[in-house]
């Protein structure tokens, strides 16, 4: 990197603020002399304007478009629903689909799983921030960085040489010979559903640690009072208290884990039988010059999303009518 | 007793049978006695939840304090020992760290160009996101106009698009659209490279947009209405109620979704290998890592200080500003 490349840089960052800032100046000044005929109509586009027109151009149409294209071939024709038979019929394109049920399936429950006895195991303890944080961190790095980490992990070194990854460590500690972990089909899916529960677990922690601090004391000592067992308060107070929090960290992780992408690139890149729908779709779209079938993959990957939206939704619905 | 549990309580019932054979003095020492019992076992069932808690910790620090270790020792050191005999192979040192910073040769990761474009990428986004967004909540909770719920709703769905939906499509427009206007500015004013940021600041803000709207219009709506009341009688037009009151009282919900948007676009990928074009020109950290994560006899001792340099700024978001994150992400998902 020159100078002269930092200042292009630097130049390039400022103009783009000072173009944004005067643009939302001359909104801002309009507003102000907004024409008495009409003028809620008129303020009205100038503040939603600009974010509807570039959800519109950037989210809105591109969505309806990739429908479209996922019925057409490489040159653009029409093939009706090709693309989705060659989906649920080629067997590398089942592996993704199944690859990707194991880690909607695995993420969503181990995490939450672990983040909520975590959550109610370090709730008032000392040190309660200190073990969130160190939860919670991996929550704020990238998900290239957390495959790097966790690739580091799973290093192999042939068994005649020290190790230095520590999963083989461990291995050998037990008496166990070495494995090529990311090249050993169906061990390596696991170890990458290792990865992004290892990032999801933090988000669970927090939220479902603030839900606890929720439930009312009251509840609490009044079954404390009648003689429940540890175990029945958490059964019968605690939990149905953060159910709201419950489905919202399934739900959300649910989500990201049907997004998820970096992860699998960096670590395997889809090889060796570890593709998901989301990093195929790359594959397909970017680098196999088959936007078709890319697109088709993103309108799976929708669908599967719209349920548990729409679930998400109608739970929380349902408790603010309780409320 | 606020700890009486099971067991305590027979306790008390045997208690009250042999009360009669004791006196006063002795049935307080038996009572001591019962709720001692009662925290020991108390301590137990929480000693194995402090076990299994730090097991936790531990299992999820390790790897990263792992990769943290390894930056800092040699190459030689760090493909032949394992982190965790470092002890007994002693050997720091900061090469690793000046090669992907700051060596210049062909080979090297030269990761400043990238570092310098992920924050180039990050910052104005944050901007842009952010006021963009804000402008949408004030308009949709306080300007009334017909389907204002729908328009919200719609905008609230389009949070489940996956970004995959959109990818295709939106870089054909930048071809067609955008690539030529910057082909042309090139040559107009040749200090603006063909190559800018302009595609991937406007991806991510799109993308950031939804959700957006959706955290800063809960947060706007809630805004006690006697306060807007008062600054329209006193002759305040929507742009200065939002300039003077809006702005102002938002500021927390502003920052919380800033440090969102910065950690978000700071640790993407996807969007970045779509619409960066992958040249030291623009490319973010993220990319760079990725090419390097992905390459043949990767070199460890590039790897983990390459990680590093592009962790260190989100953790540092992450632990200087953890009390605005955390309440943007409970602001985000607790309230529907």
């Amino acid at each position: 990197m020159t100078t002269n490349d930092l200042l292009g840089k630097i130049f390039q960052i400022v103009l783009g603020l000072a173009v944004f800032a005067a643009v939302i100046g001359l909104i801002l000044f309009l507003i102000d002399r907004a024409p008495k005929r009409g003028r809620d109509w008129f303020q009205l586009a100038l503040f939603l304007g600009p974010a509807c027109v570039l959800l519109a151009v950037g989210l809105l149409y591109p969505a309806v478009r990739t429908a479209f294209t996922s019925f057409t071939n490489r040159a653009g024709e029409f093939i009706g629903i090709d693309n989705y038979v060659w989906m649920f019929t080629q067997p590398e394109a089942l592996i993704t689909l199944g690859n990707t049920v194991l880690w909607v399936v695995l993420v969503p429950t181990v995490a939450t799983g672990i983040g909520l006895a975590y959550a109610v195991f370090i709730d008032k303890s000392r040190g309660e921030r200190v073990y969130k944080s160190l939860v919670f961190m991996p929550v704020a790095i990238s998900f290239v960085g957390a495959g790097i980490i966790w690739k580091f992990v799973y290093e192999y070194r042939p068994a005649e040489r020290p190790q230095i990854g520590l999963l083989n460590q461990i291995v050998i500690w037990f008496g166990g010979e070495p494995v090529l972990w990311l090249q050993e089909p169906f061990v390596n899916t696991l170890l990458l559903v290792v990865v992004m529960i290892w990032v999801q677990t933090g988000f669970a922690v927090v939220v479902l640690s603030a839900s606890i601090k929720g439930v009312p004391t009251e509840q609490l000592e009044a079954a404390e009072l009648d003689g429940a067992t540890n175990w029945q308060r958490f059964r019968n107070v605690t939990l149905p208290g953060i159910r709201g929090g419950l489905v919202v960290v399934v739900t959300t992780i649910t989500i990201a884990t049907l997004k998820v992408f970096d992860i699998v690139r960096v670590m395997t890149g889809g090889n060796f039988n570890t593709s998901v729908i989301a990093n195929e779709m790359y594959t397909q779209a970017f680098r196999a010059a088959e936007p078709g079938r890319g697109a088709a993959l993103a309108l799976v990957l929708f669908l599967l999303v719209v349920p548990v939206v729409v679930y998400n939704i109608r739970v929380l619905r349902k408790q603010r009518e309780i409320r | 007793m606020s700890s009486t549990t099971g067991s305590t309580g027979s306790a008390d019932r045997t208690d009250r049978d042999v009360s009669k054979q004791l006196d006063a003095a002795a049935r307080d020492r038996y009572n001591l006695d019962g709720s001692k019992a009662a925290r020991v076992k108390r301590r137990l069932t929480s000693r194995t939840a402090t076990v299994f808690a730090l097991l936790i910790a531990v299992v999820w620090t390790l790897p990263t304090f792992g990769l943290l270790i390894s930056s800092f020792r040699p190459a030689d050191l760090i493909n032949t020992t394992g982190w965790w005999t470092v002890f007994e192979n002693w050997g720091w040192t900061l090469d690793n760290y000046s090669e992907v910073l700051l060596s210049a040769s062909a080979t090297a990761p030269q990761l400043g160009s990238y570092f310098v474009n992920s924050l180039a990428i990050t910052i104005p986004v944050v901007v842009f996101a952010t006021v963009l967004a804000a402008m949408a909540a004030y308009a949709l909770a306080w300007i009334k106009f017909p389907f204002s719920d729908w328009v919200f709703v719609i905008i609230f769905a389009l949070q489940i698009v996956p970004l995959q939906m959109a990818l295709i499509p939106l870089l054909q427009i930048f071809t067609t659209t955008l690539k030529p206007t910057q082909e042309w500015l090139h040559e107009v004013i040749p200090i603006i490279p063909d190559e800018t940021y302009v595609q991937v600041w406007i991806a991510h803000t799109i993308f950031g947009l939804p959700l957006a709207i959706f955290l800063l219009h809960n947060f706007i709506s809630e805004i006690p209405r006697e306060l807007m009341e008062a600054a329209r009688v006193d002759g305040a037009n929507h742009g200065q109620i939002f300039l003077r009151v809006v702005v102002p009282l938002s500021v927390p919900i502003l920052a919380s979704f800033a440090i969102f948007q910065f950690l978000w676009v700071w640790n993407d990928l996807l969007v970045a290998l779509v619409f960066s074009g992958g040249t030291a020109d623009v490319a973010p950290l993220t990319q760079r890592l990725a090419e390097l994560a992905g390459s043949r006899g990767q070199s460890w001792q590039r790897l983990t200080a390459a990680a590093f340099v592009s962790l260190v700024v989100p953790l540092i978001v992450f632990f200087s500003l953890q009390r605005y994150f955390v309440r943007g992400l409970l602001a985000g998902s607790t309230k529907g």
